[in-house]
């Protein structure tokens, strides 16, 4: 499991017990909670099921149970860069895979991973619905299509790009803090 | 009592008709907005088709419609100015949405130049029925689909939407339920349960506590016909949810939808408040003592849930796993009370059969599998998207005349029907019609109507594979053989498809392994799970043999079976795209000034096959491994 970043963990407790307070301790509220949580904090981390565990009066393995069984759930913190290739059937047949591994080479990361400065993560997903177009990568909430082995190159140097620029303005507030 | 219903609904149409009529008036562009089309670009499309009409000072509407189903010619619009017949225009760039402005809205030319199709009869452009896929085409439940605005339900209401509703609130309950059991309405989420029948079970229970749910679990991972639906006419489905509950006597109704179709939920959230604004919802709906409501439930991305009793499981708070028959559902199923599921399509067809009748809807179609079927059509294949045909249709119609066929003059090779329950069907099966019955004796299944073909690039050991990982990953593990039994399979084809399996027998095991599974396991999630590598061993056993005694992939795609070369005779020693595409500088310059490839580091991630320019088309794959000795040998004479 990841480690907290600082002020995570009070982060966490707050948003928790505010989604916590919203539902009833009723057991069928517990998925509809853990969305609302991921959809939060952005993942599940340990803290946070062992929180709603016993707000709920359930065995906290029983929430880890459920957290492992569907798939949507995320344990581990997403990348600032969300990266979903598509798996589907048409996507798999047209180079899904080749695209995978070719993020997985760029990144050093597996599917599933994140890497360890959380600017990426790397999913899989089974078809988003846009097979005309596959193969798919869904990036944050926007969907690329016919994303070819280049084009992987193409999205890892805007990434880049827009990386540096963002950090090059940070380093200038920060002087102008300084000054 | 029930002629009030009526009433109140005929003012509500007629509010909903004067908006529409007056909407009219004014030229309106439409725009196709669902995840298809959004992914292809058209927001920003939408974006200047707004600016443009605004920079002119012009009155004219933009307005997001879902999915018409021709998701190949995304992004989509749509232009309706008075005077002109409607035209619809496909590939829609910035630039002409532009140029559609400024000479269709502004000045008067149309632009036949870029339009597709028009979608009136008119002396001037085609229609649809005059292309082939119109001819097999023919819209029941996804008539309105892309051509109103699911956000606003003044555009179904205008199409007579929720009249179905009014007018059963005037029936009987059972009056209801008999016109759909005489429609011999078959469940499409694949099994092809009739659904009168399941209705009619659940109603007869005594508990007054009933549900009904809408299965938009939509798993099967080729597929996005439900996901459409919801998307562009929301209405539909909840007006055939309130019609089924009435039917059923059920008091609350929900919604299951997928977590990967986020715009499908806030559609359906947005309807159910406009719906319940209306009446249609909620307390004595439309002026009868009929009360009911809906919920969504979020799923949350197991396959397996997609499954009835596992559906239910998840909706309750806990893992996703079926269990036996009986009790069925429709005596215990949600919170123990008696329950209906039924599949988003299945809904849809209910207010189409109480408006036209059960004649009707069996006037489409065969005797056994009366109306229509609803397919993604995707893969290799020309005019990919959403269609719908009457059931009995042949593949080989389906294929050939709606989707136009194989592109790049490329062979087909197999038709994958029916998602991981389903199989894949050669040529010689292609004039099987499609219905719940022909399918299932060629060995493969309708399923929920996903449809992917695949041509001689694809591997067919390799797409059994790839179903085989995916129902070895979703089975929820409480059947020994669908847990195991998937997972033995799945390794003999690993080995297959890697070269390392070179005993024949090892076929017949898979047989076994497959025979044991469909009997050992209690849902059909395994009961279905080998239909993908029986098919295949039945319908292509040279492609299994090959990779096998030769260690070669026939479809060049086994990536441990092929390697990339690059033949000497077609290079061109000026060129150097290769060099810089490969991301391992595996690709070097020979002293003679023609590319090379260093086995050792390259990683056949395709790239510079890729992007070898196609007058050279220098690159090539070669299977098995091992003529590359040959090809070098001979080359370095
Ligand atoms: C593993 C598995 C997955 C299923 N997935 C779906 C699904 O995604 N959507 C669906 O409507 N039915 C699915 N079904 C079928 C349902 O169990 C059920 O038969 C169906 O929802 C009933 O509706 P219908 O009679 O309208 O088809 C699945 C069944 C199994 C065994
Ligand atoms: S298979 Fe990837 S979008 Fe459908």
């Amino acid at each position: 499991m990841q480690q907290l970043l600082e002020g995570e963990k009070e982060l966490i407790i707050e948003k928790v017990g505010e989604i916590l307070g919203k539902h009833g301790s009723d057991r069928e509220n517990l998925i509809p909670i853990l969305q609302e949580v991921q959809d939060s904090l952005g993942y599940l981390p340990g803290l946070s099921m062992e929180i709603i565990a016993e707000a709920m009066d359930i065995p906290s393995v029983d929430v880890f149970g459920l957290t492992t069984f569907y798939n949507q759930f995320r344990l581990n913190p997403p990348g600032k860069h969300q990266i979903k290739i598509c798996m589907g059937t048409a996507c798999y047949m047209v180079g899904g895979r080749i695209a995978l591994e070719s993020f997985e080479r760029h990144l050093k990361i597996g599917e599933g991973e994140t890497t360890s400065d959380r600017k990426y993560s790397l999913e899989t997903v089974a078809c988003v619905g846009c097979c005309a177009i596959a193969p798919v990568v869904v990036v944050n909430e926007d969907i690329e299509g016919k994303v070819t082995p280049t084009r992987v190159d193409g999205l890892m140097l805007a990434f880049e790009a827009d990386e540096q620029e963002e950090e090059q303005k940070e380093a200038e507030e920060n002087e102008e803090k300084g000054d | 009592m029930g002629q009030a219903s009526t009433e109140l609904y005929e003012k509500i149409k007629a509010a909903a008709t004067e908006k529409i009529t007056a909407l009219k008036q004014k030229p309106v562009v439409l725009v196709g907005m669902a995840t298809c089309g959004k992914a292809a670009g058209a927001e920003k499309v939408r974006e200047a088709f707004k600016k443009e009409i605004e920079s002119h000072g012009l009155e004219a509407q933009v307005i997001d419609v879902g999915c018409m189903g021709h998701c190949y010619a995304e992004p989509l619009a749509i232009i309706a100015k008075p005077g002109h017949t409607p035209l619809c225009y496909g590939y829609v760039d910035e630039e002409l949405a532009k140029r559609l402005v400024i000479d269709f809205l502004v000045n008067d030319d149309p632009c036949y130049e870029f339009a597709m199709v028009a979608l009136e009869t008119n002396d001037v452009f085609p229609t649809f029925s005059d292309f082939p896929r119109g001819v097999y085409e023919q819209k029941m439940i996804l008539e309105h689909c892309g051509f109103i605005d699911p956000e606003d339900i003044d555009h179904y209401i205008d199409k007579d939407g929720y009249a179905a509703l009014a007018k059963i609130l005037t029936l009987e309950p059972e009056e209801v339920l008999e016109e759909v059991k005489s429609a011999n309405l078959r469940g499409r989420g694949g099994a092809g349960f009739p659904a009168g029948t399941k209705w009619e079970a659940c109603r007869k229970q005594k508990e007054p506590v009933k549900y009904v749910i809408c299965n938009g679990d939509e798993g099967d991972p080729g597929a996005f016909m439900d996901r459409s639906i919801l998307e562009s006419n929301p209405h539909q489905v909840i007006e055939g949810l309130i019609i089924s509950a009435y039917a059923i006597g059920a008091t609350e109704g929900y919604f299951y939808i997928r977590a990967e179709y986020p715009q499908a939920i806030r559609t359906i959230r947005t309807a159910l408040e406009q719906a319940r604004e209306k009446g249609f919802l909620g307390k004595s709906i439309l002026g009868s003592d009929f009360d009911f409501e809906i919920k969504v439930f979020q799923g949350s991305g197991a396959f397996v849930c997609g499954e009835g009793s596992a559906l239910v499981s998840s909706m309750e708070g806990k893992m996703g796993i079926p269990r036996p028959r009986p009790p069925r559902l429709t005596t215990s199923g949600f919170r123990g009370k008696p329950t209906v599921v039924n599949n988003v399509k299945t809904f849809c067809y209910v207010p189409l059969i109480m408006k036209n009748g059960a004649d009707w809807f069996k006037s489409t179609g065969t005797p056994g599998s009366p109306g229509t079927a609803v397919f993604t059509l995707v893969g290799k294949i020309t005019n990919s998207g959403l269609v719908e045909v009457p059931m009995g249709t042949t593949l080989r119609q389906l294929i050939y005349d709606v989707g136009e066929g194989i592109p790049d003059e490329k062979e087909f090779k197999a038709v994958q029907i029916g998602g991981p329950s389903g199989g894949c069907l050669p040529e010689s099966a292609l004039d099987v019609p499609i219905d719940f019955d022909s399918l299932e004796e060629a060995g493969a299944m309708m399923g929920s109507g996903g449809l992917v073909v695949l041509n001689e690039d694809d591997c067919m050991v390799g797409i059994a594979r790839y179903f085989l990982e995916f129902v070895q990953k979703e089975s929820c593990g409480k059947c020994t053989f669908c847990r195991l039994g998937t997972k033995h399979m799945l390794e003999i084809l690993n080995d297959i498809t890697q070269g390392k399996e070179k005993d024949l027998a090892s076929l017949d095991l898979l047989r076994e392994l497959a025979e044991d599974i469909k009997a050992g396991s209690l849902c059909n999630l395994g009961k279905t799970a080998p239909n993908p590598v029986l098919t295949t061993l039945r319908y292509f056993w040279d492609e299994y043999i090959v990779h096998i005694t030769e260690g070669r992939c026939p479809a060049l795609m086994c990536k441990d079976l092929i390697v990339y070369y690059i033949a000497p005779e077609l290079c061109s020693k000026l060129c150097n795209v290769c060099v810089g595409s490969c991301p391992t500088e595996a690709i070097y310059t020979r002293e003679d000034g023609l590319k090379a490839i260093d086995q050792e580091k390259c990683v056949k991630c395709d790239n510079c096959l890729k992007t070898c320019p196609p007058q050279y088309n220098a690159v090539i794959k070669l299977s098995p491994p091992e003529m590359l000795k040959e090809k070098e040998g001979g080359s370095a004479k």
